[in-house]
């Protein structure tokens, strides 16, 4: 095991849980503040990369490929990248206010069913509007490499990389400095107190449905660029996973969602290179069981005591 | 049937789900034997998989409902049951002719060992509540299906062979393979009948019937109420919700028996989360606690996209869009009382009619 290697596992890991830990961002936001599992998150993500795809596909065939090298480049990636997100957004919040919105007050199991329904109904509406033979997505930066010293990095895993610090810091500002950021705090805290403050409780929930979903669209791009291959049911695996991610670094919280993506990305990274291919997922949920033995509320979770 | 009246509320209601299934079967059963064309070539070919589906779901209706833990690896049971219990009946091919008590031992074998499993897996989990154990139980699941996928089981003269993640089995002459990894089982024979099934969720109704009813019922009842109440009045909160969930795994373990020994060939990726959350959809829909209605809603559920086939590619899209119409109409406090309403308009509509 020489050091080369471990660190190429190491990167391609943290690229991975890059995109583990902006779809778990989507799940944990939306747990936080609606109490929900969004199952439908995933197959947004399915939306998202489509869209790009198409949008890519458009934008690209007007350049002539000889000339404008540069704008030939950015734009194609730029207007796929933008489009989906503004997409995923709409389709965000119009599945909130359709399907979750009117079972505000209905039992959590309700809630999850309906997230199911959704989740299916997202999968085959795109089957039917797309069929199910994959499409073979280009990566958004194009497939060169980066040489950082002895390590070779691709654009791929650089612009991932790169994409969920920025993500992770614009939330954490968002959520900290901003008005709508506190509000969503205060929804989170407590429901009933924050309305009797004054804050818009179902506006605000929308909000969250539309970040998740916006960041959803970006990973969406991220997971095709980095696995190009994009069916219908691209979303559910990772949508499952980032789901375990959120949950391993304690469900609700921002930081969390990011520490818990990164790990499981390096965990599967290294169980699939060191343990077995096959087996890389069950070890990634052996070590989540393990994780919620020792620490039940995940790893950066608050213990909630219990009131008799 | 004046002591139908007088009997108590939950004897009744037992009394009336065996004798709807009872007449179920006997419905279907007589247009099998007697109607040239039985019941249809596509109704014909679920009958076995909506038994094992309605036993399963009854099965998680035992935990989600009357122990209000929501579980999201069922599957992986029934996964269990139907690899091991057709592993079992493969092996015993030779030893034990009679098709349906090699059933019988298979199904058996296969609760068994899901149950075992059920009680391993529930000593961590039972500790966790709410969501974690969902996450938990779902992570089980997966766990269970990439093993599944690669193990190679064989048997032959010298006894039985077993390899993990590549085939390195060397069966001897006249040797059958069991599991065969990626592969899934191929079974020589569908040993699995309707009666069969039938007996089977007659079991389960009598099993989660009498688990429900009994002292220890009511006592996951009552941790599932109000934990804390509980645990002071001295109920061992963990024993009896593991009561519930070994039951149930080891119910499930039987289903899947069931469901393997009808397919002529089936993989581990049949019994993956989707599997786990139809059989939670049937649950939800049927009502939590309530058996009965459990029954239907598999029946009607497993039907349902067969039935729509007609439409095609729209099929599973309808489903999704009655799955989710269906979640707002039980659970809209607005679409609940326009829909009481326009049901008391309709009784004084045809009262008025009538005068």
């Amino acid at each position: 095991m020489d050091f080369l290697t471990l660190m190429d596992y190491l990167i391609r890991g943290l690229s991975l849980g890059s995109i583990y830990a902006i779809i778990a961002l989507g799940y944990t936001m939306v747990y936080g503040i609606a109490k929900m599992l969004n199952f439908a998150h995933g197959d947004v993500i399915m939306v998202g990369a489509y869209i790009c795809f198409f949008t890519m596909n458009r934008v690209g065939a007007m350049f002539d490929p000889e000339t404008q090298a540069l704008a030939a480049a950015v734009a194609p990636a730029l207007a796929g990248v933008l489009l989906s997100m503004v997409v995923c957004t709409v389709l965000g919040v119009v599945i909130e206010g359709l399907a979750y919105k009117p079972l505000r007050q209905a039992p959590s199991l309700a809630v999850l069913i309906t997230a199911i329904g959704v989740s299916y109904f997202l999968q085959n509406a795109a089957q039917l509007l797309w069929t199910s033979s994959p499409k073979y997505f280009s990566p958004i930066v194009g497939s060169g490499q980066v040489q950082a010293g002895p390590l070779t990095i691709s654009h791929v895993i650089l612009v991932t990389i790169v994409a969920c610090v920025v993500i992770m810091l614009a939330l954490t500002f968002f959520t900290n400095k901003t008005k709508m950021g506190k509000a969503m705090r205060a929804v989170s805290e407590d429901k009933g107190a924050a309305q009797l403050m004054g804050i818009n409780v179902n506006r605000t929930i929308s909000m969250t449905f539309a970040i998740g979903s916006a960041l959803a669209a970006i990973a969406g791009v991220l997971l095709c660029s980095a696995y190009p291959t994009l069916t219908p049911t691209t979303g559910s695996m990772p949508g499952i996973k980032a789901f375990t991610a959120a949950v391993f670094g304690g469900i609700g919280s921002i930081p969390g969602a990011l520490l818990g993506g990164l790990l499981l990305g390096i965990i599967e990274i290294f169980a699939s290179a060191y343990i077995s291919t096959q087996l890389s997922t069950a070890v990634v949920f052996g070590v989540l069981i393990v994780i919620l033995l020792v620490k039940p509320a995940g790893l950066l979770g608050k213990t909630v005591r219990e009131k008799v | 049937m004046t002591s139908l009246k007088t009997m108590k509320k939950s004897t009744r209601t037992s009394f009336l789900t065996y004798a709807m299934v009872v007449v179920a079967f006997v419905i279907v059963q007589s247009l099998r034997v007697f109607k040239d064309g039985g019941v249809g070539a596509v109704l014909e070919g679920q009958l076995i998989p909506i038994c094992a589906y309605i036993t399963v779901a009854l099965a998680l209706n035992l935990v989600v409902g009357v122990s209000g833990e929501l579980s999201l690896g069922h599957a992986g049971f029934m996964s269990i049951g139907a690899f091991m219990g057709c592993a079992m009946a493969s092996a015993l091919q030779d030893s034990v002719t009679l098709a349906p008590l090699r059933l019988a031992i298979s199904m058996i074998f296969g609760a068994v060992l899901a149950g075992l499993f059920g009680f391993l897996i529930g000593i961590p989990v039972l500790r966790l509540n709410g969501d974690y154990l969902a996450i938990v139980t779902l992570a089980f699941g997966e766990i269970i299906k990439s093993i599944i996928t690669n193990v190679y089981l064989g048997v032959d003269k010298d006894g039985l062979q077993f390899s993990f993640l590549t085939d390195r089995n060397q069966l001897a002459e006249g040797g059958i393979a069991l599991i065969k990894g990626p592969m899934g089982v191929n079974n020589s024979a569908r040993i699995s009948t309707f009666v069969a099934g039938f007996i089977l969720v007659m079991i389960t109704l009598i099993v989660v019937f009498n688990l429900v009813n009994s002292r220890a019922g009511r006592a996951i009842m009552a941790a599932r109420d109000n934990r804390i109440a509980a645990e002071s009045v001295g109920i061992s909160v963990t024993k009896y919700k593991m009561m519930a969930f070994v039951t149930s795994a080891a119910l499930a373990g039987a289903a899947g028996t069931l469901y393997g020994c009808s397919q002529v060939t089936f993989t581990a990726t049949k019994f993956d989360f989707n599997t786990s959350i139809l059989i939670l959809v049937f649950v939800v829909l049927g009502g939590l606690g309530n058996m009965w209605g459990t029954v239907i809603a598999a029946a009607a559920l497993t039907i349902l996209p067969e039935a729509l086939r007609e439409f095609a590619d729209y099929r599973m899209l309808v489903y999704a869009i009655v799955l989710i119409l269906v979640m707002l109409a039980t659970n809209n406090p607005t679409i609940q009382s326009g829909l009481s309403r326009l049901i008391q308009r309709l009784k004084a509509g045809k009262g008025g009619e009538e005068q």
